[in-house]
């Protein structure tokens, strides 16, 4: 039962993860930029959902003003600033984007304090149900997982199906081959940029009632999600949803059983130590390997 | 005529300027974190320092007094490089404010090296309490284990035999476990370190679920015991096994971010809002008018602080420079603590009484945390015997 309750904590992690991570993929792999605001754009999602649900205490608006809050906050960003780094190398990007994470930290600070927000759960899936006999798991991670099942559907049928779909995957291939196609890669770049930003609000506004809202939230998934994109490969949904399931249950499995494991061959105290250092070191270590065998990541096309 | 009007004009100005100099107050630094998650905290103890220097009129003890404040940003090397200005270009000699026990362990010695006088409101690791305790640093609050010794007391008085422990993965948090267990005589099922910067811990519940102790003790300051105790109660387990914390895992905003969450949380502390004291009563009333939130107890120590710098500079009527004379001065603890009972012991950390308290709900449904009773009188740390002075 343990190991089958710790199998749903690591998919619940991985969605949160997958959410992240396809909108940096697209946008990494797309447009070629680095996008250190996206952890910022989560945040954005996760603060208008805590101010939204205070307010009315719907838990439904909470959730469309997360996302709302983030496209909104994507679109201007894009239009603002990274718009003009475009033709601009990694460098160049990265730290135009890292100065908007202090300046969008900065001014929540100013506006909403330091102290962390609270963010009711809507009171219909606030309690836990018994899956199995021995199993008993919380109702709003289930749905975040169920949510975070049918986003990636979502995401998968456009993509493969339709127009736009199969310019944002000829993007990823070959972005100058698209580009002199005639394609309107301007407006293409929006809404790639827009449907990331929407997908970090809603992991965003997801996780306000679980986690604590405060400044500087984002960073802290920001960096996972930088590894989910490089496992899966650069610019693939596809890996970026395997790449998220992979690192969550590895994250959580690691943490759960290591020290367990550990302490049938030492001692106590150092078991934990080594066990945690190392669970936090298993997605790292994860990347690493992938990155050997193969570098390009583990759903793009080696060539 | 002109040679004389610029000379005369000059003297003027000299003469203003060593009477500026003579009426200048006493410059206090205040080093805190106010950035960053655990901003909150330095917010609190700026404030409180704050509040009882305007209460005295601009005094502290009688003697005119201006605070420095900086933000360290809970980095060590950001703080290492605020006091290094503060003593050589501010020239200041008193300091105070440091929230987090990384950032005293660069800090402190650097201004002790200087000559100079730490009086600390928060962090006090245990470098500096037992063989390593200082002729010029005090403190004002407590130390570190001391905490996490009177939850374990409380978690054997609550009649609890067994117990599940979960810290952060770094120094205090490994304190914390320690001293915890230094006193709780019951069975320990588990312990779990958790990374720094961890926010989701599913997995950690799903173990303290699997091992059915009677009791958990948890140590996550800050946004992280938000986090911690919002989906312990979302998995279920706040009906099923009871919480035993000490006082930085539950302050006032904690409180208030975690609601229902929070209901039932066996708490340790040595100073809590309802305490009933004149000098608590006046803090609160001032406190409250002034900035319109609960305040928590980083608050009520920098208040203290403040209070025992008072009573100090009185004693060496405004001076300083002779640490000596200074040390006897505040070594009398000659103020009236909002936490009741207080005086320093041999390491000059404080000697007090510890509560328990309970988060209960009042009847217009709002939630509280309120003193239920004392735990240990006039108890000091584990560290003491080891310092001499």
């Amino acid at each position: 039962m343990l190991v089958l309750e710790q199998i749903l904590n690591g998919i619940q992690f991985g969605i949160a993860l997958f959410l992240m991570s396809a909108g940096l993929t697209l946008i990494f792999g797309i447009m070629g930029v680095i996008n250190l605001t996206h952890g910022s754009l989560y945040m954005v999602g996760a603060y208008a959902a805590a101010l939204v649900a205070a307010k009315t205490g719907s838990a439904l608006l909470a959730l469309v003003a997360g996302l709302a809050g983030a496209a909104v906050a994507g679109i201007v960003i894009e239009a603002l600033v990274i718009r003009r780094l475009y033709a601009r190398d990694h460098l160049d990007q990265v730290l135009a984007t890292f100065a908007l994470i202090l300046i969008i930290n900065q001014t929540a600070t100013m506006l909403f304090g330091r102290q962390p927000l609270f963010v009711a759960m809507p009171p219909a899936l606030s309690h836990s149900v018994t899956l199995l006999p021995g199993l008993v798991y919380p109702v709003y991670r289930l749905v975040v997982i169920a949510v975070g099942l049918v986003v990636a559907l979502g995401l998968a049928l456009p993509i493969n199906r339709t127009r736009i779909g199969m310019l944002v995957r000829a993007g990823a291939t070959s972005r100058e081959m698209v580009r002199a196609l005639g394609v309107d890669i301007r407006l293409l770049y929006t809404i790639i940029f827009g449907l990331g930003a929407l997908l970090a609000g809603l992991a965003g506004a997801m996780a306000a009632p679980i986690l604590a809202v405060q400044v500087g939230m984002g960073e802290q998934i920001l960096i996972l999600a930088f590894v989910v994109v490089v496992i899966g490969g650069v610019g693939s949904i596809r890996g970026a949803f395997y790449g998220a399931l992979l690192a969550g249950l590895i994250d959580t499995m690691l943490r759960a059983f290591l020290p367990g494991l550990l302490r049938q061959v030492m001692a106590g105290s150092n078991a934990d130590a080594l066990g945690g250092g190392l669970s936090s070191m298993g997605v790292y270590l994860l990347m690493a390997i992938v990155l050997l065998v193969r570098p390009k990541g583990l759903f793009v096309r080696q060539s | 005529m002109r040679v004389t009007t610029i000379v005369g004009a000059l003297t003027a100005a000299l003469i203003g300027a060593t009477a500026a100099v003579a009426q200048e107050p006493l410059k206090i630094g205040l080093i805190t974190t106010l950035s960053g998650p655990g901003g909150y905290l330095g917010q609190d103890i700026r404030d409180a320092f704050n509040l009882a220097v305007k209460m005295q009129g601009g005094k502290l003890g009688g003697v005119p007094v201006s605070v420095l404040v900086e933000d360290d940003g809970l980095k060590p090397g950001q703080g290492k490089q605020i006091a290094d200005k503060m003593l050589k270009n501010d020239k200041i000699k008193l300091f105070t404010g440091i929230v987090f026990s990384n950032v005293s362990g660069a800090v402190v010695p650097d201004i002790l090296d200087a000559d100079g006088i730490y009086v600390s409101p928060n962090a006090a690791p245990s470098t500096f309490s037992g063989k390593g305790c200082q002729k010029n640093y005090y403190v004002v609050s407590w130390q570190n284990d001391a905490l996490h010794e009177t939850a374990g007391q409380n978690a054997n008085e609550l009649g609890f035999k067994s117990a599940f422990l979960i810290a952060p993965n770094y120094q205090a948090g490994k304190d914390a476990l320690a001293g915890f267990k230094r006193m709780f005589k019951g069975k320990i099922l588990g312990e779990i370190y958790t990374k720094l910067d961890q926010t989701d811990f599913s997995a950690e519940l799903a173990q303290v679920r699997a091992a059915k102790p009677e009791m958990v003790f948890q140590f996550q300051p800050g946004g992280l015991g938000i986090a911690f105790l919002r989906q312990y109660q979302q998995a279920g387990l706040n009906t099923e096994i009871p919480m035993v914390v000490a006082e930085p895992s539950l302050d006032a905003i904690t409180l208030k971010a975690v609601g229902e969450a929070a209901l039932g949380l066996n708490v340790t502390s040595h100073w809590n809002s309802d305490f009933d004291n004149a000098a608590n009563k006046e803090f609160m009333a001032a406190w409250t008018k002034e900035y319109n939130r609960p305040p928590t107890y980083y608050a009520s120590q920098s208040y203290d602080a403040a209070l025992a710098i008072g009573a100090a500079l009185k004693g060496t009527g405004g001076k300083v420079d002779d640490t000596e004379a200074f040390r006897k001065a505040m070594l009398k603890a000659d103020f009236k603590s909002v936490r009741g009972n207080f005086k320093f012991g041999p390491n000059q950390h404080p000697v007090q009484d510890w509560y328990a308290l309970k988060v209960e709900k009042a009847a217009d449904g709002t939630l509280s945390l309120n003193t239920k009773r004392k735990i240990i009188s006039a108890y000091g740390d584990s560290f003491a015997q080891d310092c001499k002075l």
